[in-house]
């Protein structure tokens, strides 16, 4: 298998389909964990990382999961193949620019990544679309069931799993999930939903998660307590108290949108519309502006000639290193905005027929 | 206002209470960074446990705190807000509770999944974390008799 592969087709986890797909884009788990025996990493030395990374791949391919998965070792790829699976949240940020030995295991439809020699030694990150977190739990559990019968994991029965930073410890869980919700952002209610998630211990990032700000409209929403409760049930908060809740909101100010100013929302989608449609150059942060009320238009069947899947699409393959990798060749900032307005113009044509 | 280490400006202010007793610090930036004092940080949860630790009233034997295992201080966590292995979680564990306390609202233990075949104590985990510290040494003294040895130890613990 190519990593030009996963870089051409975009996994299920994008399928448009999803439950609750009209606010929920994607849901994501990880489980943060360490292996017993070895330093974490900020006190390891380059030859213990190594060490670990081997023991971990090694350990890795004896599970049921060695034929459906695909080592990628960050030392062996360009720093654009790193960027691209950074855009496709495969892997973190911090994994692509960081130095030293480490690596991600990918399974091929992109639904598992486990990344080695992280903050933690192992994260493993399930990933789905639409909201199904229950389903994504289990099946992350299993994951971790099979790594566990080949690895022991640091464990203390006060504190749960033991993470390098204190405020994974316990169950080292994080849930998120990505929200799409141009209507609050509309009506200024952002700053309401920022305010609750504050209260209810809950975090909302950006696109890219911790640090990031929130392009286009999507904003991620996640746990910050790790520990005192069980993965279930920090899943089931999470839905109850603060997606839930959120997808309510949008729901409704998309509807108050819709009743009372469906001419500025119309002027907004097809405006949109008119851009992509007719730019030749323009930069990542207005594509995705602008897909975003696209989205919604298709969403609020204000526009139907074009799919969902190729606005998800669009979302991914218009970022920097995708549009490098489509061109096969490294593009500077100008020639980059005049590929992604050709490569927009040329996927919402072949949408429509 | 003058450090009080040495003749640069003071811009690091800080009120301690140790044992009772109010002290007041006034340092430049380098002599705050030997002290341990952090002024940056890279992330929002470094910070939030730098903030929470330097809240602290961090009687002297806190402060000197070290791991045996990593070597890992209580004042470098205090920097970088990750822990060095698994031992830190023993080796600083008055300070650190605290801090986990107040960044897990309140939760001191854990009740979610366990590990299916738990196989070591805590003990066991930490005495396998020394053996391969000590066959790293080895490898790294060229002492490959020693290294045999320690490796079919850490065999025989698995």
């Amino acid at each position: 298998m190519q990593l030009s592969e996963i870089y051409n087709q975009v996994g299920p986890w994008l399928d448009p389909k999803g439950p609750r797909s009209e606010v929920v884009i994607t849901s994501r788990i990880r489980l943060a964990r360490n292996i017993v025996g070895f330093t974490f990493l900020s006190q390891a030395s380059a030859a213990q990382q190594n060490e670990l990374l081997q023991f971990v791949h090694e350990k890795i391919m004896e599970t049921e999961l060695r034929d459906g998965i695909w080592f990628v070792n960050m030392e062996d790829i360009s720093p654009l193949e790193r960027q691209m699976l950074t855009e496709r949240h495969l892997i973190s940020k911090q994994l692509a620019e960081e130095e030293g030995p480490r690596g991600v295991m990918l399974m091929q439809d992109e639904s598992l990544a486990m990344m080695v020699n992280e903050e933690d030694h192992l994260r493993i990150q399930a990933m789905s679309s639409g909201l199904q977190l229950q389903r994504l739990y289990e099946r992350i559990s299993r994951v971790d069931d099979l790594l566990e019968s080949r690895m022991e994991f640091a464990f203390s029965p006060q504190y749960g799993y033991l993470t390098a930073c204190p405020t994974n410890v316990g169950t080292g869980i994080r849930v998120s999930v990505m929200l799409h919700l141009p209507a609050l952002k509309m009506t200024g209610q952002m700053e309401k939903v920022f305010r609750a998630a504050r209260d209810l211990h809950v975090a909302v990032r950006g696109f890219y998660g911790e640090g990031s700000e929130p392009i286009g409209d999507l904003f991620q929403i996640s746990n910050q307590t790790t520990l005192g409760k069980t993965e279930e049930g920090i899943i089931e908060e999470l839905i109850r108290q603060a997606i839930e809740p959120v997808i309510e909101y949008e729901l409704r100010a998309r509807k108050k949108i819709l009743e009372e100013r469906l001419p500025a929302l119309d002027d907004k989608i097809y405006r949109a519309l008119g851009v992509l449609d007719n730019a030749r150059l323009i930069s990542s942060e207005e594509t995705m502006y602008l897909l975003s009320y696209l989205r919604l238009g298709v969403h609020m069947e204000r526009i139907k000639t074009i799919s969902l899947e190729t606005i998800n699409r669009l979302f991914f393959f218009t970022q920097p290193g995708h549009l490098q990798h489509l061109n096969r060749k490294k593009l500077d900032t100008q020639q980059r905005d005049q590929a992604r307005a050709d490569f927009i113009r040329r996927e919402l044509h072949a949408s429509r027929n | 206002m003058q450090c009080q280490h040495c003749n640069n400006h003071a811009t690091v202010h800080l009120t301690e209470i140790i044992n009772g007793k109010r002290i007041e610090k006034h340092l430049c930036e380098q002599c705050a960074q030997k002290e341990g004092i952090t002024i940056n940080s890279q992330g929002a949860i470094t910070e939030l446990i730098t903030n929470l630790a330097n809240a602290q009233e961090e009687v002297r034997e806190v402060r000197e705190l070290c791991c045996p295992q990593c070597s890992l201080s209580w004042l470098e966590f205090r920097k970088s807000g990750l822990l060095g292995c698994p031992n830190d979680y023993r080796a600083f564990e008055i300070p650190l509770s605290a801090i986990i306390a107040r960044t897990q609202e309140g939760a001191t233990s854990h009740i979610g999944k366990l590990p299916k075949n738990p196989k070591g104590t805590m003990d066991k985990q930490i005495s396998l974390l020394r053996l391969r510290q000590e066959l790293q040494e080895a490898l790294d003294h060229e002492d490959y008799e020693n290294a045999a040895r320690l490796r079919d130890k850490i065999r025989n613990m698995n």
